[in-house]
């Protein structure tokens, strides 16, 4: 009847339908709410999370496709302290009103995690995140930032 | 007791000679402040600006969040003028409060400027003016975030002066102290020096400060003397928006919170017919079937089971009476209109206007669609009713102080009952200005049917971008004639508008005969502000014909442009700056071409050169964007770069995809697969050159975006041949040959 959700290394007996989407669960049960809803139909990538590692659109995924399988989200990200990727994202000032970051923010350390030095065109065809306030040419000069060696000024 | 005195607030200038004479200002207003927003041990000073006994400086801030810095900007310029630690300076969003309104520090403060003018105030609010003097007076009594008014209004007019003045009212306070001149003492690092090198902290002296008078003239610095004001600092918001933490108007979550959805009539003005209220009525967790006029709501306890309560109501709608209108036929009503005699709101004549047309005019045609603001984060609201206590709302509004006095309308209640909670919004861009307010009123609706419970009412996607208050459809007709040097010696506008005069259409360019005619057509959907309003199709329509005309003539269009500025320096440098970082006379492969647009608008010049590839078969990728933008002064580089780049990539996914059509009286487009925005692939690079200059200080906001169409137009035209006339692009057949 219940279904287990393992969401930042916490486990989560939760008394829901099959078919709700992670997204609501994370937002509404979990009152995690760095995860957005954007879209409702996996196109904008406002409510990214990790499953299993990998980056996945919450909002089409029925909860009980998920059932124990470990999910991160922006909250859990870093354990406690922000990752190089936030200090970055500080760094380049690349928020603008912040309502897509924490989906951008998941997509991109997703992809750094399986590909440390992205191109131009590896993070474009990785990440087809939506931001409306234009904050695309931070999120690259961010990500080309992260991406070379400790050390190299240029 | 309240005593009263007489402030006088003032200001003249040209076109209108604006002079207020103002006001009666209670004396017990700091005292009221400081019992809303103060905490024990604080104390307000000169209005906005709130010193801690710890010497942290608070600033009140009478403006939304919604991502463009205006929180860390009025920051800077308030530790500016008190020479505070940078460190120890915050900002907050001020209560939805009228002592936080820009009036309340207009009744405290000489307003005085000789460059403040009718025509420096957003253009959307002028229209409520009657006349110079009403206008200013209703302008400062809002907190409207719209039309770049909050660092180079607010900032500039008001809380500038009033740092400064707390900062003369520290330095009595210190005077006083120790029995020595105030000349004799001066300001740094949140601290009074005395010449002896005794010193004591902002906070030391707050209390004793707080006693004194506020000077309606303290003395501003100079601007080579900033330091703080002009330097790229990093954003207050941003840490809190890496983590998730940000709690947004969708994210609160008062106790026992339920949730809405609601459907409403896809066409405007249609009714609900009918809902199937059994077979939701038993689903899990719904609470309340809310049948409105319009629209169904189904309050839940879960968000998701509110939505599918709603799916299962399966309502149906009365398509109204605008079911007949199409886009289409739209379009065409506006062309014949163009012809027509229909009623003008303008005419504007330069020299001897249309009578100047000669045999040989050209003539050209230039249409844009409605647009949605599809902002991240889709509108919602939640409130909380309580009768006979009252009403608590909370949601992101770009006036926060109206969008109070529009739910007391709702609910019916006097404003004095209704707490409004302002909250950051995941994007606005003008969808949440006064008069675009549907998902408050919705809400408040949804709450008065549960009283007691808190409700959160969100639109999806889909109710977000078909109920939304667009950006209106417009076209524009120009008649032009040459003289013998190439140069334009007639140019005549007629163009559609809904309400307005649009001032926006008359040009910047030297033209000895001009003409200008706007046509009033009501829209059949509601309109609204849509980042950088009129200037968002008139830059396209005026920034595309005069690259006809250069072409016409046979002159480059840049040259052809330079030499129509002479007399405008200001544009001329932007506009040259623009070309020269773009390397306009670098050479290019074919189906490359580069073209550039100049528009003045929110009082900042911005001038942009696209370089636009397009394939064979005519897809067009834009390749990259050079601005030059002179806003005057700066108070934050960095910060008007990034809105820069916003407002370029935002008028770039209009320009390219952006376009809602009407069939049967409804919006077609649903969510991002129809209504397509840029994303990272299709991202161009994008340089952002400021130009400093002694102009008044423009806007950020809005500025970015309209030169971007005409100058992927132009470039278009300049690698095929082909000229667009109407957006967006992607409709549009560009095969090369």
């Amino acid at each position: 009847m219940g279904i287990n959700l393992n969401v930042n290394g916490t486990s989560h007996e939760l008394d829901i339908e099959d078919d709700v989407p992670l997204l609501w669960v994370l937002r509404d049960e979990l009152k995690l709410t760095g995860t957005k809803f954007g879209c409702g139909i996996g196109s904008c990538g406002a409510c990214t999370v990790h499953l299993n590692g990998a980056a996945v659109r919450s909002c089409q995924i029925p909860v009980s496709a998920v059932s124990g399988q470990p999910i991160t989200t922006i909250e859990g990200l870093g354990a406690g302290t922000l990752t190089a990727l936030q200090r970055a994202w500080i760094e380049h000032q690349v928020p603008q009103c912040g309502y897509c970051q924490s989906g951008m923010i998941m997509a991109v350390s997703a992809l750094l995690a399986r590909n440390p030095a992205p191109t131009e065109e590896d993070l474009a065809a990785a990440v087809t995140n939506i931001c409306r306030c234009g904050t695309y040419p931070r999120i690259r000069a961010a990500v080309s930032a992260l991406g070379k060696p400790a050390g190299d000024a240029a | 007791m309240i005593t009263r005195r007489r402030m006088l607030l003032g200001t003249t200038g040209v076109a209108g000679a604006l002079v207020v004479g103002y006001a009666l200002w209670p004396d017990d207003r700091l005292a009221r402040a400081d019992g809303l927003a103060a905490q024990p041990g604080e104390r307000f000073l000169a209005t906005w600006i709130k010193i801690a006994g710890d010497g942290l400086v608070t600033v009140m801030i009478p403006h939304c969040e919604m991502g463009t810095g205006t929180s860390t900007a009025l920051a800077q310029m308030a530790a500016e003028e008190l020479d505070a630690d940078w460190s120890r300076v915050r900002a907050q969003i001020a209560p939805a409060d009228a002592l936080f309104a820009n009036g309340a520090l207009a009744e405290g403060f000489l307003f005085e400027s000789k460059n403040l003018t009718l025509s420096s105030i957003p253009a959307f609010l002028r229209g409520t003016a009657a006349d110079a003097t009403g206008a200013i007076a209703r302008y400062m009594d809002l907190q409207t975030t719209g039309g770049s008014p909050a660092v180079r209004m607010t900032g500039v007019y008001g809380i500038r002066i009033s740092a400064a003045a707390a900062r003369e009212l520290l330095v009595r306070a210190a005077a006083a102290r120790v029995g020595a001149s105030r000349g004799s003492f001066h300001t740094a690092m949140s601290r009074v020096i005395h010449t002896s090198g005794q010193s004591f902290g902002f906070g030391e002296l707050a209390a004793e400060a707080a006693n004194h008078r506020p000077s309606a003239h303290p003395p501003l610095k100079a601007r080579n003397a900033y330091t703080l004001v002009g330097a790229s600092l990093a954003r207050f918001d941003i840490p809190a928006k890496v983590n998730g933490a940000t709690i947004y108007g969708i994210d609160v979550s008062p106790p026992d919170l339920c949730y809405a959805a609601i459907r409403i009539a896809p066409a405007t003005g249609g009714k609900l017919r009918s809902v199937d209220e059994a077979s939701a009525a038993q689903m899990r967790g719904v609470r309340r079937i809310v049948r409105l006029d319009d629209a169904v709501v189904v309050v839940a306890d879960r968000f998701w089971r509110a939505q599918k309560a709603l799916d299962a109501l399966r309502p149906t709608f009365d398509a109204g009476k605008k079911a007949a209108v199409f886009s289409a036929a739209l379009r065409a009503r506006q062309v014949s209109a163009l012809g027509g005699k229909e009623s003008t709101t303008t005419d504007l004549t330069v020299g001897r206007g249309v009578d100047a047309l000669g045999s040989h005019v050209i003539e050209r045609l230039y249409h844009v669609p409605y647009l949605a603001h599809a902002a991240m984060e889709p509108v919602n609201a939640t409130a909380l009713f309580r009768p006979p206590r009252g009403l608590e709302v909370w949601g992101g509004s770009q006036d926060a102080l109206a969008a109070r006095a529009f739910c007391a309308e709702v609910a019916g209640m006097p404003m004095s009952q209704v707490i409004f909670h302002q909250l950051p919004s995941g994007g606005a861009f003008g969808r949440r200005l006064p008069g675009s307010w549907n998902f408050f009123e919705y809400a408040v609706r949804a709450a008065m049917a549960v009283p007691g419970t808190p409700v959160k009412l969100i639109f999806t996607r889909e109710e977000d971008i078909q109920h939304d208050y667009y950006r209106p459809a417009v076209t524009s007709r120009f008649r032009g004639s040459l003289s013998t040097d190439g140069r334009p010696r007639v140019w005549v506008n007629d163009y559609t508008t809904v309400d307005s005069a649009d001032t926006e259409a008359h040009i910047i360019y030297g033209v000895p005969h001009q003409a200008y005619r706007a046509v009033k057509i009501a829209s059949p959907v509601p309109t609204g502000s849509w980042r950088s309003i009129e200037s968002s199709w008139h830059g396209f329509f005026v920034e595309s014909f005069v690259d006809e005309l250069a072409h016409e003539a046979r002159r480059d269009p840049l040259e052809y442009r330079r030499a129509l500025l002479a007399h405008k320096p200001r544009h001329l440098a932007a506009l040259n700056l623009a070309a020269d970082k773009a390397g306009w006379a670098a050479p290019l492969d074919a189906g490359v071409g580069r073209g550039i647009a100049l528009v003045e608008c929110f009082g900042t010049i911005v001038a942009q050169v696209a370089e636009v590839e397009v394939a064979k078969l005519g897809s067009v990728r834009v390749r990259r964007i050079t601005c030059a933008a002179d806003c005057g002064a700066v108070v934050n580089p960095d910060g008007f770069r990034a809105q820069v780049e916003g407002g370029i990539i935002f008028g770039l996914s209009a320009a390219l995809y952006g376009a809602i059509t009407l069939e049967h009286g409804a919006v077609v487009q649903r969510n991002f697969p129809d209504y397509p925005v840029i994303r990272l692939a299709d991202c161009p690079d994008i340089d952002v050159h400021i130009i400093e200059s002694d102009g008044t200080m423009g806007g950020a906001g809005e500025v970015g975006v309209p030169p971007v169409a005409p100058a992927v137009v132009n470039a278009i035209f300049a690698a095929t041949g082909v000229r667009l006339r109407e957006l967006p692009v992607v409709n549009a057949e560009i095969a090369r040959g």
